[in-house]
């Protein structure tokens, strides 16, 4: 997702000295790569096959414009909407290298600077704002949920698809026993798919890990635990596997995919969506996630997490221990 | 020959149709997917709290700060007091940026120096960050422009104007709905391809499909049209709900698009059968599944362009047939793309279609023999 080398082009519609030191802020900043034409017709082609993401047009009358008192020079940015993000981003990096040009062009003509506001950014626990940082997270949560949700939404579905679940009744188990015999391999498996995927993402992707290890194993199992619950409670409420499958599909893995804030921000979304994902436990574990790598162990967020889904999986195992019991009655 | 494929799509459809249940679960998931999906999933950035640190009591400073209070961006401001409060407040994800304004600020205006605005960004949301940093930007460079007016300094007589071709509002469902479109019908023909093989095979049912007259290829032909139908019902449904309910623009050929989406779920198909011919269990096919969808999505230009990946990365993109159809979606609601260039986009996928059914014949074959 990072945004560097954006492909745009630029209309030259002249050349004086001016529009040259303009198209050289565009050409120089390194968010963009830049296509320098002469006619904006040469780029239309380029725009509509998606080959440039955009083009800033400096039109024929731009010195001449710039030298007369009351008239101000326009500079044409022109962006792909259908790429909706992207647009956004050629939209703020023309207005930085714009900004920029004009600073020097204050400095060289010797204007004296009004007095000014500058912005001095500092980016906290992921200096470069490389994205993979936060992607990798919520990569780790979509994996964890399908190990946890989706794996053990099929495991009773099946033996109820193929009538075995009959005859494991009929055996000494108890209930509890059956469930937790089911779980407890998958629940390892989870386990130790997580170990690998951050023992990759530390090593490989240079992620960096600012918390203890040992959160890090207590938020990943209460994580399981909740979306086991999930998975267990779809596969003892579905009797088909192809059922299962779609239940937990919409209720487990595109949740922990949209809502979990791992790649779309929760607080832009409608009121009634935001008040849904407080029921997402993927929600808590990603943010978890994120902290624990780059923030370290901030307590309140983590406790805060851990206890939301312990409460969520409690709910779903409840549900699931309530409907295995009435089915033998 | 064609009664008996006939017969054995009616059965698959009977299969998928025949129970309440399945039903619901059939129908339910892309009208869920298309509500959740179209309002949550944008990329835009409003309404996120923000905490500000105003440690100067200048005209300068408090004008400023009225500013963020009035745009729209901004909905919800925190007014931390002191700057020890500034690391909880980021730590504990209160805001996602701290705008923290020093003692001196007003003075250094008043001077002729530049005044400092410090601002804090939570690198964890990194997209978030850099678009609250473009919004703060914009107000701090329209308060410069706006005191510099008031002060008869001369001023660049030069002014950038954006424009958005193709979607010019920037409305994120016109950019959702054709994306949707392509990858929720996806989503329902690969479902209905890879489970319907693995579960006959798992109840033991498709052994006495390999005994019937039906020749391999019949039984291929059954397999794949049940997902195709209902891969293209799918994403007619969501075009239909996107062009009358959201408003998207429709500015290609629809016979185009009808042809696009046909060939998009049979190459989806193509791959599905592929999956399900690989595994014994239901559960395996669905783990197959995901190994081919989450790439798919990743890698088709859906969240992150195409180009902006690793080098590396670029030429597996070739392979994945929603990539074609994300870029043709793009093109005929929006952009009125020339037909040439979506027939273009349409071969490829038509040549994975091909290669994965032929590979899943052969494998079908070498089990009958």
């Amino acid at each position: 997702m990072d945004l560097d080398h954006l492909r745009i082009g630029l209309v030259m519609e002249e050349t004086s000295p001016d529009a040259r030191s303009l198209a050289q802020s565009f050409t120089d900043s390194r968010y963009f790569d830049v296509k320098v034409v002469r006619d904006r017709r040469e780029l239309s082609e380029d725009m509509a096959k998606g080959n440039i993401r955009g083009f800033v047009v400096i039109p024929s009358y731009f010195s001449d414009f710039r030298n007369r008192p009351n008239k101000i020079a326009p500079i044409q940015v022109i962006a792909d909407g259908s790429e909706t993000n992207t647009a956004n981003f050629v939209q703020f990096y023309a207005q930085g290298a714009f900004a920029q040009w004009l600073q020097e062009e204050a400095i060289s003509s010797g204007l004296k600077g009004l007095p000014q506001i500058r912005m001095v950014s500092r980016v906290w626990y992921n200096e470069q704002l490389e994205s993979r940082y936060f992607l990798l997270s919520g990569a780790l949560a979509i994996i964890m949920t399908l190990i946890g949700t989706l794996l053990t939404a099929l495991v009773i579905s099946r033996e109820w698809e193929r009538g075995t679940m009959e005859s494991m009744l009929s055996t000494p188990m108890t209930r509890g026993e059956l469930i937790i015999g089911k779980v407890i391999p998958y629940f390892f498996l989870g386990l130790f798919s997580m170990a690998i995927c951050v023992v990759i993402s530390v090593l490989f992707y240079g992620l960096p890990f600012r918390g203890g290890y040992f959160v890090l194993l207590l938020v990943s199992s209460v994580f399981l635990f909740c979306s086991m619950g999930l998975g267990l409670m779809i596969s003892t409420l579905a009797k088909q596997q192809m059922i299962a499958y779609q239940v937990a599909l919409v209720t487990g893995f595109l949740p922990a995919y949209i809502l979990s804030g791992f790649l779309f921000e929760i607080y832009s979304m409608p009121e009634w969506i935001q008040g849904i994902t407080f029921l997402i436990p993927a929600r808590y574990f990603v943010q978890s996630l994120q902290t624990l790598f780059l923030v370290g162990n901030v307590w309140p967020v983590i406790l805060w997490d851990i206890g939301f889904m312990i409460l969520i999986g409690f709910v779903f195992f409840a549900i699931t221990v309530h409907k295995t019991v009435k089915r033998l009655e | 020959m064609l009664d008996r494929i006939l017969s054995l799509i009616w059965k698959e459809f009977l299969a998928v149709l025949k129970d309440s249940k399945s039903r619901i679960s059939i129908l339910m998931p892309p009208i869920i997917q298309l509500l959740i999906f179209t309002q949550a999933a944008t990329l835009d950035v409003k309404n996120v709290p923000i905490g500000i640190l105003n440690r100067d009591t200048g005209e300068q400073s408090i004008e400023l700060v009225q500013r963020f209070y009035g745009t729209p961006f901004f909905s919800k401001i925190v007014f931390l007091e002191t700057v020890d409060e500034i690391k909880p407040f980021m730590d504990e994800q209160k805001g996602v940026m701290v705008v923290s304004i020093d003692e001196q600020f007003s003075r250094n205006l008043d001077q002729g120096k530049k005044g400092d605005v410090q601002v804090i960004l939570d690198g964890r949301k990194s997209n978030t960050a850099q678009i609250l940093s473009g919004y703060t930007a914009s107000i701090i460079e329209q308060y410069n422009n706006e005191e510099a007016a008031y002060g008869e300094v001369k001023q660049q007589n030069a002014k950038l104007f954006p424009r958005f071709w193709f979607n010019p509002n920037l409305l994120y469902t016109w950019y959702n709905i054709p994306s949707l479109v392509a990858t929720l019908s996806m989503l329902a023909c690969l479902v209905v391809t890879t489970q319907s093989i693995a579960r006959e095979r798992e109840l033991g049912t498709f052994d006495q499909l390999l005994v019937s007259p039906l020749i391999p290829f019949e039984i291929l032909v059954g397999k794949v049209v049940p997902g195709i139908v209902i891969g293209m019902l799918e994403g007619l449904f969501l075009m239909v709900v996107g062009l009358y309910f959201y408003q998207v623009p429709f500015t290609g050929s629809p016979l185009l698009f009808l042809l696009s989406l046909f060939m998009f779920v049979f190459s989806i198909s193509g791959v599905g059968l592929f999956i399900s011919a690989l595994s014994k269990t239901q559960q395996q096919a669905m783990l197959g599944t995901f190994v081919f969808m989450l790439p798919s999505v990743l890698l088709s230009g859906f969240a992150t362009p195409i180009e902006n990946m690793p080098t590396w990365l670029q030429p597996i993109t070739f392979i994945i047939p929603l990539r074609y159809m994300l870029f043709i979606c793009k093109g005929i609601f929006l952009k009125a793309t020339d037909p040439l260039i979506v027939l273009n986009h349409i071969w490829p996928m038509a040549l994975i279609g091909i290669f994965n059914i032929v590979g899943a014949g052969l494998f079908f074959k070498r089990r009958i023999q």
